[in-house]
């Protein structure tokens, strides 16, 4: 694990003991088939690939690549799981997802060790959000799913039937319960794919499924790499595709989709500015600036990867920032103490270094605190980048990694038009103690959620989605239940 | 004594002016020569609109609720003549009620579709419908006057700024409408009117990348294509009733915006 340097507080010199959760409690297997019909299936691919930690590298397990046979067997069988689930009295949907809201808390330490070894997320997050989250996403749609006439009055509201479902790498247990549990709730049944680099936890909540003893077929999950998306995607047996993931591989799905009448809900890239006003409270926004893009490794479509700050206190916020970066631990994903954990893939580590190579070039100041980085492993140092300007790659493109781009304001209307000024449109935080201007400033934001003294805020009440190409549809709330319904009032 | 009457000429609306078609094209309808617009003129409609959205959706929604009330009474004024270039007297008045009917629902929208989210923490957390920003409509053929009238007011009321391109086969009525619009105190750019060929203005706006929905209810032809254009920047794509009323017609036009903020001393 990654040392810092000592610490001098009192004059005492003190460095922080190794606190690693047991990876005990997670037994994976050698080996993991397709989750169809309630059955666990050999890939008729015959294809196999390896998911690592991408901490250490280590081989955890071996995933089934499915291939298009495979797709098809698990769209069938979400067909016929469609049948049974959806003419299963309401009620009785609400208790199975109830039990599994259960069961994913009386397994969350399981679960958030096995997504931390998969994913490199520091067991801090995994524990404290990913897992209580997930939980609560089946807790609160299992409410709803004999109350949609409440939810939708005089519309008389219908499952769709058969939902795709694609989730990214980045939350993989809570993008699950983000597209299942609704879906489920809504009388669909469901083909989920889970990311390459992230297919342990679904496949163990496959096994959530069947001590709920889900009827077979309402859930289905199958493993691969894009190919296996693509192919589900291009499916004739779907009717609703739920994706979240890249803003170039969304817009690829909503081609493919072109002229299919097929419904689709798509959770794609962001570059939210975090906007600091001179009379922040200064110590609460350096904590939510530093949530903001090195929460999840920067791994975090709503990050707040730009920060806005009001040119005035622009060199005390810096030296509060440097100080603060200063203290951030990086190493084990399993250590509790750890505020960093790995970088989930080569392919990703590529990318943000890549990006950061532009920064440079292209004239950004970079700022890294002295950092040890492991040697086996995917790392990569929180990062700011002051003496930005709009038109840098860094300002512009998602790098969903720990890298923050610093630029400035003088007033309110010019943050406002700097905040606006990309492609995307997800969230955006501010941060001010004057209400007036928190109002007004999120009047004027082009983005689905804003975060108003506070930041990377999340809750199954709360609907999430973005504006331009960051994707349409909520997810959460009433507003998300529409995507897996259609009406005939 | 006989008097020569004098007879109109029928032009686009972009940008609140009358403005021929760029290109000089046009086209005759019923013995009337109307503008053809352009590939250009279809861009200047955009950039209009864009400009104008700041001003329209930033207006109170009671004032929008004002300012399309009086379209309807710019329409009422204008009903003889609506009715010549339409379907008649009964579109007309079917029209004219459903601009009512809509401008009503400008001050309701947040409390229909917007709510207060009980989350599990110490904050406040409510979510409020907001208008989609540039919307490019696609009016049926049929009916002219009704068909337009249904898919641009939804559009509207939340204060999205439209390009509309008229009945392919009547739209002569589109332009009697521009004109009620026109002194109706809506800002100029916010309502855009195009008359020509649904085959080449229809790409041109479905890939259009300052466009962020489009209503593809009049779309004649190729629909797949058209979507195909509009991935590239992610557009919303609606279809909805071509004559009818519901709130259901105005939620996909609007995007759900939600805000978070601590609760404490």
């Amino acid at each position: 694990m990654a040392e810092l340097e000592p610490r001098t507080d009192g004059g005492l010199e003190w460095t922080y003991a190794p606190a690693p959760e047991s990876r005990a409690i997670v037994s994976f297997e050698e080996r993991y088939g397709l989750y169809i019909g309630g059955e666990t299936i050999e890939p008729r691919s015959g294809e196999w690939f390896t998911s690592i930690s991408p901490a250490s590298e280590e081989p955890l397990a071996e995933v089934a690549q499915a291939g298009p046979e495979d797709v098809d067997a698990a769209v069938g069988a979400a067909r016929s799981g469609f049948a049974a689930w959806s003419e299963l009295r309401p009620a009785e949907r609400a208790k199975y997802l109830f039990r599994i809201a259960r069961i994913i808390q009386e397994r969350s330490r399981e679960l958030a060790v096995a997504e931390s070894l998969d994913g490199g997320k520091p067991i801090k997050e995994s524990r404290d959000v990913d897992l209580p989250l997930a939980a609560a996403h089946f807790f609160y749609h299992a409410g709803w799913a004999d109350k949609l006439e409440y939810a939708f009055p005089n519309r008389r509201p219908q499952p769709l039937g058969v939902a795709a479902q694609i989730i990214p790498w980045n939350f993989p247990l809570l993008m699950l319960a983000w597209k299942v549990a609704p879906a489920l709730a809504c009388g669909n049944s469901v083909v989920l794919k889970p990311a390459e680099t992230t297919p342990l936890t679904a496949l163990l909540f496959a096994d959530v499924c069947r001590q709920a003893e889900l009827p077979a077929g309402a859930v289905n999950i199958i493993t691969g790499d894009g190919s296996t998306g693509a192919e589900l995607v291009r499916h004739a047996g779907i009717d609703k595709v739920a994706f979240t993931g890249s803003t170039e591989v969304g817009k690829a799905i909503q081609r493919e989709l072109a002229g299919r009448g097929v419904p689709h809900t798509l959770e794609l890239g962001g570059k939210a500015a975090n906007i600091v006003f001179e009379d922040c409270a200064l110590d609460q926004a350096i904590e939510g600036i530093v949530n903001g893009i090195y929460f999840n490794q920067g791994h975090v479509c709503c990050a707040g990867s730009r920060l806005l700050v009001q040119e005035s206190i622009l060199e005390p916020l810096l030296g509060k920032l440097r100080n603060r970066l200063s203290t951030l631990r990086l190493g084990d994903p399993l250590d509790k103490n750890t505020d960093i954990g790995a970088i989930n893939s080569r392919a990703q580590l590529d990318r943000i270094t890549e990006l950061v190579a532009s920064g440079e070039a292209e004239g950004a100041e970079l700022y890294q605190p002295a950092c040890e980085l492991p040697e086996r492993g995917f790392w990569f140092p929180p990062t700011v980048f002051t003496n930005v300007a709009q038109s840098f790659r860094i300002a512009q493109e998602e790098i969903f990694g720990p890298v923050l781009s610093v630029m400035t304001f003088r007033t309110p209307a010019e943050a406002v038009d700097k905040a606006n000024n990309t492609a995307y449109g997800l969230s955006a935080g501010v941060w001010t103690e004057k209400g007036s201007r928190i109002l007004w400033m999120a009047d004027r934001l082009r983005a689905g959620v804003v975060w108003a003294n506070t930041f990377n805020r999340f809750d199954p009440a709360s609907p999430f989605g973005g504006y331009k190409e960051s994707g349409f549809g909520r997810e959460g709330g009433r507003h998300g239940l529409e995507a897996y319904l259609r009406f005939e009032g | 004594m006989s008097r020569l009457p004098v007879k109109k000429t029928y032009k686009l609306f972009i940008g609140g002016a009358f403005p021929r078609s760029e290109s000089g094209r046009t086209f005759v309808v019923d013995g009337q020569n109307v503008a053809l617009a352009s590939r250009k003129d279809a861009r200047d409609a955009v950039r209009a609109a864009r400009g104008a959205f700041a001003r329209w959706s930033g207006a109170t929604a009671y004032n929008r609720g004002q300012v399309l009330y009086r379209l309807a009474e710019m329409m009422e004024a204008r009903a003889a003549d609506l009715a010549a270039v339409s379907g008649g007297r009964d579109e007309v008045e079917r029209s004219i009620d459903r601009v009512v009917w809509y401008a009503g629902w400008a001050d309701k929208l947040a409390q229909a579709l917007g709510g207060a989210n009980a989350v599990a923490g110490p904050y406040f957390n409510f979510t409020i419908p907001e208008p989609t920003g540039v919307v490019a409509t696609l009016a049926p053929d049929e009916p002219p006057l009704e068909g337009l009238v249904s898919r641009i007011l939804p559009a509207l009321v939340s204060g999205n700024a439209v390009v509309a391109v008229a009945s392919e086969s009547s739209p002569l009525a589109a332009i009697e409408l521009a004109e009620a619009a026109a002194t109706s105190d809506m800002p100029g750019g916010a309502l855009n009117i195009l008359t020509g060929r649904k085959a080449e203005l229809a790409p041109i706006l479905a890939g259009h990348a300052d466009v962020n929905a489009i209503d593809l209810t009049g779309a004649n032809g190729d629909v797949a294509e058209l979507e195909r254009l509009a991935a590239g920047n992610v557009k919303r794509i609606v279809r909805g009733m071509p004559a009818g009323e519901s709130l259901w017609e105005i939620e996909p036009l609007v995007e759900m915006k939600t805000v978070w903020h601590p609760v404490g001393v």
